[in-house]
């Protein structure tokens, strides 16, 4: 299918690509996704103390679709506040790179890996609220099969 | 030498008409223009003559008689003659049908839909190259069985299934065989007398004939083989198919079989030199990849192969300027990957990382080439983006 000329940018040139240390107590990782659904996303950030973004990065199993929602999200959260990282939601991935229907769950994909990080950023630093804790982020079972 | 841009390595979806197949179509579209039917002038003579000469042409290609031949819009419509064909005259007889996991879903879908109607389909499973046996057929076979139903070669990993030995086994018990045979016609040899075939599905369009056209083998002797028509009409192709013939597509069939039987043997020669040079090169240049299908029983211009820790509609886009298919569920309306790949024991993630290439007439070793390079580059580069690869090397 004919993709959109966002979608081919973020796929030839996809941004952030890379891991930081998942011990690092300031690094959130999120990894979402199964390979046997086709598609899985790492997606850490880099939180300074006063809880700004200072670095995404990313890796992803997953079409080219699902490669550009999780470049786009990187480019999306450097240099904001976690708390505005929060409000990310699948359907602005979803709208600014023109995805078609059949490719809006890598969107919701991206979203999820955006909160899983966060989560995992929080917990780390005693921030997790305990109604949020099932996100379970950087467990690396998310990626095992079930 | 440069290579001309793009490549078409998909010749198991669809071929482009030979020119010499297209040459000896034209004058079917104006000047001898007739209808086939037309009894009583000189222009449905000659379109009668035209039609009566490809359906010795496509006989010769599979060894039958020209009035075995009942011509179609295409497989498809091949495979819904025989199968519903079949199953309603042969109802008082039984209603059991014996089919394989891995059929094309033109054979697939009809064995569903007489299911609901009462109908016993016993689905084989293909082993992990996927193959069926003339044993799990032997084994299935019951005295309700009315059809034997597995196509010659598998569309998506090109395995071929020993139709000679399954063809004893139903000819033994007095079962009727139908083969899909649209990938395998024109590629490699198909003799219904010594396969025991009572009826097979041909398409034009994988064998550099035009689309929408194709026939049905229907056996006439030992056993004639009687079918309920699916189109009622004008009582056409001995009744079993009703409708105005196609003079333009099937003289465009009738060219493509002959061109196909003097050149089978050299074609399949050079496809499968190629074909083996893609694989090595691929498996030379990449780790963690692995072949789907039989490594010798396969189609000569067919290679399937996984590419773990990508996902094949990624690398699809990353060699965009190659025209290949993928197993991936990205590919596809369905959020699953290959049913036959799963079928034949693929994991799911090794499903969505295949991708088919499909040699053809006009395939080049520069195109092979560079379809090498190309790939061993994109699976490469989306590896450098992919969390599974980091772990599968305990980065």
């Amino acid at each position: 299918m004919p993709y959109s000329d966002k979608v081919m940018d973020h796929f030839t040139n996809p941004r952030n690509v890379g891991s930081m240390d998942k011990n690092a107590p300031d690094v959130g990782t999120g990894i979402v996704g199964a390979p046997e659904c086709g598609d899985v996303m790492k997606l850490q950030i880099q939180v300074s103390d006063d809880g700004r973004i200072l670095d995404a990065k990313f890796k992803t199993f997953g079409c080219g679709s699902a490669i550009a929602a999780s470049s786009l999200a990187t480019e999306w959260l450097k240099g904001r506040t976690v708390e505005q990282a929060t409000e990310l939601k699948n359907n602005d991935i979803a709208t600014e790179l023109s995805l078609p229907p059949v490719k809006i769950h890598c969107s919701v994909l991206a979203e999820d890996a955006v909160k899983a990080a966060i989560e995992d950023w929080k917990r780390k630093n005693g921030k997790a609220a305990a109604s949020q804790a099932p996100a379970a982020a950087a467990e690396p079972s998310a990626t095992k099969k079930e | 030498m440069t290579v001309k841009l793009p490549i078409y390595l998909d010749h198991n979806a669809t071929t482009p008409v030979d020119p010499r197949v297209l040459e000896a179509m034209m004058p079917y579209f104006t000047g001898d223009f007739g209808n086939a039917a037309s009894r009583n002038h000189v222009f449905g003579w000659r379109a009668e003559a035209a039609v009566e000469s490809a359906r010795e042409q496509i006989a010769a290609l599979i060894g039958a008689t020209g009035k075995d031949i009942v011509w179609t819009s295409g497989a498809s419509e091949s495979d819904n003659l025989a199968i519903k064909g079949v199953a309603g005259m042969y109802r008082d007889k039984g209603n059991h049908i014996i089919t394989n996991l891995i059929e094309h879903k033109a054979v697939i879908d009809p064995c569903k839909r007489l299911a609901e109607q009462g109908y016993e389909i016993t689905w084989l499973k293909p082993d992990a190259t996927g193959q069926v046996s003339a044993a799990q057929v032997a084994g299935a076979i019951t005295d309700r069985t009315i059809l034997v139903t597995i196509m010659a070669a598998n569309n998506e990993i090109g395995t071929l299934n020993p139709l000679a030995e399954i063809g004893q086994v139903t000819r033994q018990r007095g079962v009727l065989f139908h083969s899909d045979a649209t990938q395998a016609v024109g590629k490699i040899p198909i003799d219904v007398e010594a396969m025991n075939l009572d009826l097979l599905s041909v398409s034009a369009h994988k064998m550099y004939g035009p689309k929408g056209v194709g026939c049905l083998y229907v056996r006439r002797h030992n056993p004639r083989v009687r079918l309920v028509c699916q189109m009622d009409g004008g009582g056409h192709e001995r009744g079993m198919r009703s409708g105005t013939l196609n003079v333009p597509g099937i003289v465009g069939l009738g060219a493509a079989a002959e061109i196909c039987g003097r050149e089978m043997a050299e074609e399949a020669a050079r496809e499968t030199t190629l074909r083996d040079r893609l694989q090595r090169g691929l498996e030379a240049g990449l780790d963690y990849v692995r072949l789907n299908g039989h490594p010798t029983q396969r189609l000569p211009n067919t290679l399937n192969m996984s590419f773990a820790y990508v996902e094949g509609e990624a690398l699809m886009m990353k060699i965009k300027n190659i025209a290949v298919s993928s197993g991936s569920a990205c590919t596809s309306a369905s959020l699953e990957p290959s049913y036959v790949l799963r079928a034949i024991g693929v994991s799911d993630d090794l499903a969505h990382s295949s991708i088919r290439f499909g040699l053809g007439r006009w395939t080049t070793a520069e195109e092979i080439d560079y379809t090498i390079e190309q790939v061993v580059k994109g699976v490469r580069e989306l590896r450098e983006l992919s969390p599974l690869y980091d772990e599968a090397r305990g980065a």
